[in-house]
């Protein structure tokens, strides 16, 4: 697994629009380097991220090679009401990585 | 003495004993580019405006460049962004990212990190629920990174 | 022959002490950085280091191989124990009669009193206990000062510092004493101190030791680097920990 660090307001007010900030551990391998005998080193990079929010798609990424390893990704979503956010990362091979967030809006 | 180092020279001194080398496509991203904004935008008219893409002119690194892309938008159901993609002109491939928003976002701002093989122009494009395409592009210069492993 | 060649060693000597930075002179890598990579930095919820670091957490909580110890069973709360330990290393082995850095601390530590294997060097698991002992001195100043039994091997780190080596032949001193603030290859050259190790190098797209920072170093002017945990790498840490003193520590740094 790999390591993750999530960050947004724990407790925001009904109606505010936080943002939140994910970072992943993740080579991000291009696909484009050569080894040191001169073969390709194959494309490995998570290329989907998404965010539910109790269940409901609030974000979507579809990302490619020219994103940076350790893929840094902030957006924003308004704090409708408490429950779970649910972080996934989904790479070439279909593995998926899942973070669950508890979010409590007062 | 005198530091008779220039770019060029270390660039020459690398060459040939490195580990792992970056080998650019055959040099048509500028064409792939188009073709790749023609794929999204289809027939519809791309102007500029309503998006704002920030990135630093100049980075000392293209592993890892900051990129803050907004667009202006109220972000309500009837008016919104629906996505944002980011095109570059001289990486191999010309997509970094497209992001998928919805008036659930509240505001349509993403910020991330992305690598830039070379001095390069970046586009970013907002579709938004009427359908209407909008964009901005920003200019960086990459630098090459001092005393590495090559 | 020995009169001139002490003669040409003391003014080589008095040459390179008064190239050494003053205290109120001395500037970190955070200052000769970009904005954004100072925003990347200071920033822990994005800093790609504090990835390590939370690795480094949960392995200090770890029992270590088939000892029933970890870390926290001896150290307990590191925030408190750790707490400018970093800034004091390389420090004195009294058992081993010379200086260990942090990554040697830690594998010391594990073949003492954990019974496990040491960790390798830049590997995932060191780099994250390093990462997570380093960041527990966070604003606390470096205090790596002579003492008598340090002498030797600082004087060594010192003399290894203002070696002029490698098919460029440069010496650490002429880029990093006398001229630091001017670029090389568009890139401008800091003053060399490792107020940020572990770092997250953007180079490397991963964090990475003080030890691999000098090895890219001695690379780049194509001499021979040490070997990981040699003499005389420990020597020159040590001698860069003595240098920036007083700096505080800014673990783990972001740096291009």
């Amino acid at each position: 697994m790999a390591r993750v660090l999530i960050n947004f307001p724990p407790r925001p007010k009904r109606g505010e629009i936080i943002e939140i900030k994910t970072l992943i551990q993740h080579q991000m391998e291009t696909g484009y380097r050569l080894d040191n005998k001169g073969a390709v080193i194959p494309r490995d990079i998570i290329s989907r991220f998404t965010c539910t929010y109790n269940g409901e798609e609030v974000f979507r990424a579809e990302l490619f090679p020219a994103m940076s390893a350790n893929p840094f990704i902030a957006f924003s979503t308004v704090a409708t009401e408490s429950g779970e956010l649910v972080f996934s990362w989904i790479d070439d091979n279909g593995q998926i990585q899942s973070e669950i967030r508890q979010i409590t809006v007062e | 003495m005198q530091l008779l180092l220039t770019r060029r020279r270390i660039l020459l001194a690398a060459s040939g004993i490195g580990l792992a080398s970056f080998v650019p496509a055959a040099g048509a991203t500028e064409e792939a580019m188009a073709g790749a904004i023609r794929d999204l935008t289809g027939e519809a008219p791309l102007a500029p405006g309503k998006v704002k893409l920030e990135l630093p002119s100049i980075v000392e690194n293209g592993n890892t460049v900051p990129l803050t892309v907004s667009v202006e938008s109220p972000m309500t159901e009837a008016d919104h962004v629906e996505s944002i993609h980011i095109f570059n002109q001289k990486n191999p491939q010309p997509y970094i990212a497209a992001f998928h928003l919805g008036p659930r976002a509240g505001k349509a701002s993403v910020a991330t990190r992305i690598r830039l093989a070379d001095s390069q122009k970046v586009i970013a494009i907002a579709r938004l629920a009427d359908g209407s395409f909008w964009s901005d592009s920003a200019d960086v210069i990459v630098t090459l990174a001092a005393c590495t492993e090559q | 022959m020995r009169t001139l060649l002490a003669a040409g060693l003391a003014l080589a000597a008095a040459t390179a002490a008064a190239a050494e930075i003053a205290l109120d002179a001395r500037r970190s890598g955070y200052d000769f950085a970009s904005p954004e990579i100072r925003a990347m930095q200071d920033d822990e919820s994005a800093n790609p280091g504090m990835l390590w670091v939370l690795q480094g957490e949960s392995l200090w909580a770890r029992k270590a191989d088939a000892a029933a110890k970890s870390c926290q069973d001896c150290h307990g709360d590191a925030a408190v124990s750790m707490k400018g330990v970093a800034a004091r290393y390389p420090a004195f082995d009294p058992v081993l009669a010379r200086p260990l850095d942090l990554e040697q601390r830690v594998n010391r530590c594990r073949s003492e009193h954990q019974g496990a294997e040491p960790l390798a060097w830049e590997s995932e698991d060191l780099l994250a206990l390093t990462a997570f002992v380093a960041r527990q001195s966070r604003g606390v100043p470096i205090t790596v000062t002579a003492s008598p039994t340090l002498r030797p091997f600082l004087d060594l780190g010192k003399e290894l510092f203002h070696q002029r080596e490698g098919q460029l032949n440069l010496s650490c001193s002429q880029c990093h004493d006398d001229n630091w603030g001017k670029r090389l290859a568009g890139s401008v050259i800091p003053q060399g101190h490792p107020t940020g190790y572990p770092i997250y190098r953007l180079e490397w797209q991963s964090l990475g030791s003080l030890q691999r920072r000098l090895r890219n170093c001695m690379t780049a002017v194509r001499a021979e680097p040490f070997d990981y945990g040699a003499p005389q790498a420990v020597a020159l840490e040590l001698y860069l920990m003595e240098r920036a003193g007083g700096m505080p520590m800014d673990a783990p740094a972001v740096r291009p």
